[in-house]
């Protein structure tokens, strides 16, 4: 026996260690799905290892890069400049446009009373390293526990998700990327509707998965993420259609282009922290002189008369210094009705406050909200966001306005004016 | 002067200091963390650990040393990624066997034999992992003939110009 074991001795010693790898293997595939946190221990000897090269390296090649771009390699920074700066101008356009249209959803949703969540704190992290194999399709980035972030934390870029925490260490994190076979997210689609499962392939593409095959998916649609997994917000940006085939049994094979370039990431963001709060019309949200006018014309007219000429008598003081006064000086408004022009929130309130004009006409508040949408483009006349952006400020002294007759075809005449 | 015949009486042994004996690996290992991230495809045809442990095991001579060294490599590298630990670690130490027993038997010291031993290693290691995914992980594996030999020639490619780069530290015994 001992000469048989002797003669074969290097056999034996590598029958030996493949069993013992493969006893260990069995044993973590019987644990399941929670693996990773059950060989934490083992996992940290080698990315501290591996880690500390990977940051000084990263650090040496930031420093050299930041020294060039910043101090030597300026060429064509004032061309950019200018062109940064028309970039904002016209994203101020669009921003204009987009919080009508927020303003909008919100009241929807109010109506609705919808509960959704909030990105209410994110960390930046810096990417340090990879699993350095196809088959395992993770990134390390330069936070960790010390920086808050914990398992089951969705990471994203600007342009959309990339992952979510996978194991954190100390200082060092790892994120699975949505690309890989293992990971599974919530998405829906942009215009249709459509809900799905993102998963990765073992060839490293994003697939959309149980989509039914009697769906019409166009391709080139935006898929977002359906926060339906819980670790993503719902909205958040995932990528576009790019194939649609069909799949295994009754479902479409769905490739997706991910929206972040997860091969060259360099940044990425943590969502640490979101809130889950029931929607509400925002209070701060700016009332504009043509919401304020949607809600006040229509009720001129249904206005009985038997209440205008009491309302008119009692009034009279108060109408005619309005009438007398010029109805483009906002400010002589505001010392009419201090407490809503003092308050900014009373914007939101005014449109429902019972003012003499409105508490007579409940119908006007929900004609109101049905116009909003049709008065943005009124109400940005021209390229002067600014203005637009400004008027809050100024604006909120309006409503209070209904201090004058309502009767009185004087005020909707001169104020329309704007329009 | 290494010898070039099949006797193990006649075959030149090295050994290496314990710097490099532990710094080569971990930089194999931390060169192919890094690297993906400023050139994507490195890790979907380049294997530094492997080519690592082939040239540790074929110098040594030692089919002990040398599975063990896969071993040690191979679980280094599960432990980076987050599949379970062993896959790689099982692969490599049929690998670091293989080609310490063949460094044995062969002059191992040309190029043309370094190429085609770690051309034929890197297809041995796939299929190896392969099998132990598939069959024992459940890991959805698609096994394409194009995709590995185009990576082994890479890897038998870099191999043979990282195999003289480390030809340097070795020590006679």
């Amino acid at each position: 026996m001992e000469s048989v074991l002797g003669r074969y001795r290097n056999l034996v010693i590598l029958v030996g260690v493949l069993f013992l790898q493969v006893l260990g293997l069995a044993m973590q595939v019987k644990r399941g799905g929670n693996d990773t946190e059950n060989t934490r221990l083992i996992r940290v000897w080698a990315v501290g290892a591996i880690t500390p090269f990977e940051r000084t390296v990263l650090w040496v090649q930031n420093s050299g890069s930041n020294l060039w771009h910043n101090y030597f390699y300026l060429r064509g920074v004032r061309a950019e400049n200018r062109q940064l700066k028309d970039q904002i101008e016209q994203m101020r356009l669009e921003q204009v446009r987009l919080s009508e249209d927020a303003a909008q959803a919100r009241r929807l949703q109010t109506l609705l009373a919808f509960k959704e969540q909030f990105i209410s704190r994110t960390v930046a992290a810096q990417v340090i390293g990879s699993s350095g194999s196809d088959l395992s399709r993770i990134i390390y980035i330069d936070k960790g526990e010390n920086a808050g972030i914990k398992r089951d934390m969705a990471v994203m870029t600007s342009d959309g998700i990339v992952g979510k925490v996978l194991l954190v260490f100390p200082s060092v994190s790892q994120v699975l990327l949505i690309s890989d076979q293992s990971s599974g997210v919530g998405a829906i689609l942009e215009k249709t509707r459509l809900q799905g499962v993102l998963r990765g392939t073992a060839n490293g593409e994003v697939v959309l998965e149980r989509v039914m095959s009697d769906e019409q998916v166009p391709v080139g649609e935006t898929v977002l993420t359906s926060g339906g997994d819980q670790i993503f917000p719902k909205g958040l940006p995932v990528g576009t259609v790019t194939k649609v085939g069909n799949g295994k049994e009754l479902f479409l094979n769905i490739k997706i282009k991910p929206a972040a370039n997860l091969s060259k990431l360099e940044e990425v963001l943590v969502l640490v922290e979101k809130q889950e709060r029931q929607a509400t019309a925002d209070e701060n949200v700016r009332v504009r002189a043509a919401d304020i006018l949607a809600q006040r014309l229509p009720s001129v007219p249904d206005k009985p008369a038997t209440d205008a000429i009491p309302a008119a008598g009692a009034t009279k003081d108060a109408a005619k210094p309005a009438l007398d006064k010029p109805t483009v000086k906002p400010a002589g408004s505001t010392t009419a009705t201090p407490p809503a022009a003092k308050n900014p929130s009373a914007t939101s309130t005014a449109s429902s406050a019972p003012g003499v004009g409105q508490a007579a006409k409940p119908v006007d508040h929900a004609a109101a909200v049905k116009k909003s949408p049709t008065a943005p483009g009124s109400t940005v006349p021209g390229p002067k966001p600014d203005a637009s952006q400004t008027k809050p400020t100024g604006e909120p002294s309006k409503p209070a306005e209904p201090t004058s007759p309502p009767a009185n075809p004087q005020p909707p005449a001169s104020e329309s004016s704007p329009q | 002067m290494p010898i070039t015949y099949t006797s193990n009486e006649q075959v030149e042994v090295y050994r290496f200091s314990i710097p490099v004996t532990v710094g080569v690996p971990l930089l194999a290992l931390f060169v192919q963390a890094f690297l993906p991230l400023r050139f994507p495809r490195f890790a979907v045809y380049f294997d530094l650990p492997l080519l690592v442990t082939i040239f540790f095991a074929m110098a040594r001579r030692s089919p002990v040393a040398g599975l063990f060294t896969g071993a040690v490599i191979g679980l280094a590298q599960d432990m980076l990624g987050h599949n379970p630990i062993g896959i790689y670690g099982i692969a490599n130490t049929v690998v670091g066997y293989g080609a310490s027993s063949l460094g044995v038997k062969l002059d191992v010291e040309n190029a043309g034999a370094r190429f085609l031993v770690t051309l034929g290693f890197y297809l041995v290691h796939s299929a190896v992992y392969f099998t132990v995914a598939r069959g024992m992980v459940n890991m959805t594996q698609n096994w394409s003939w194009s995709r590995g030999i185009l990576a082994g020639l890479a890897n038998a490619i870099l191999g043979v110009a990282l195999f003289f780069l480390l030809d340097k530290f070795k020590q006679r015994t």
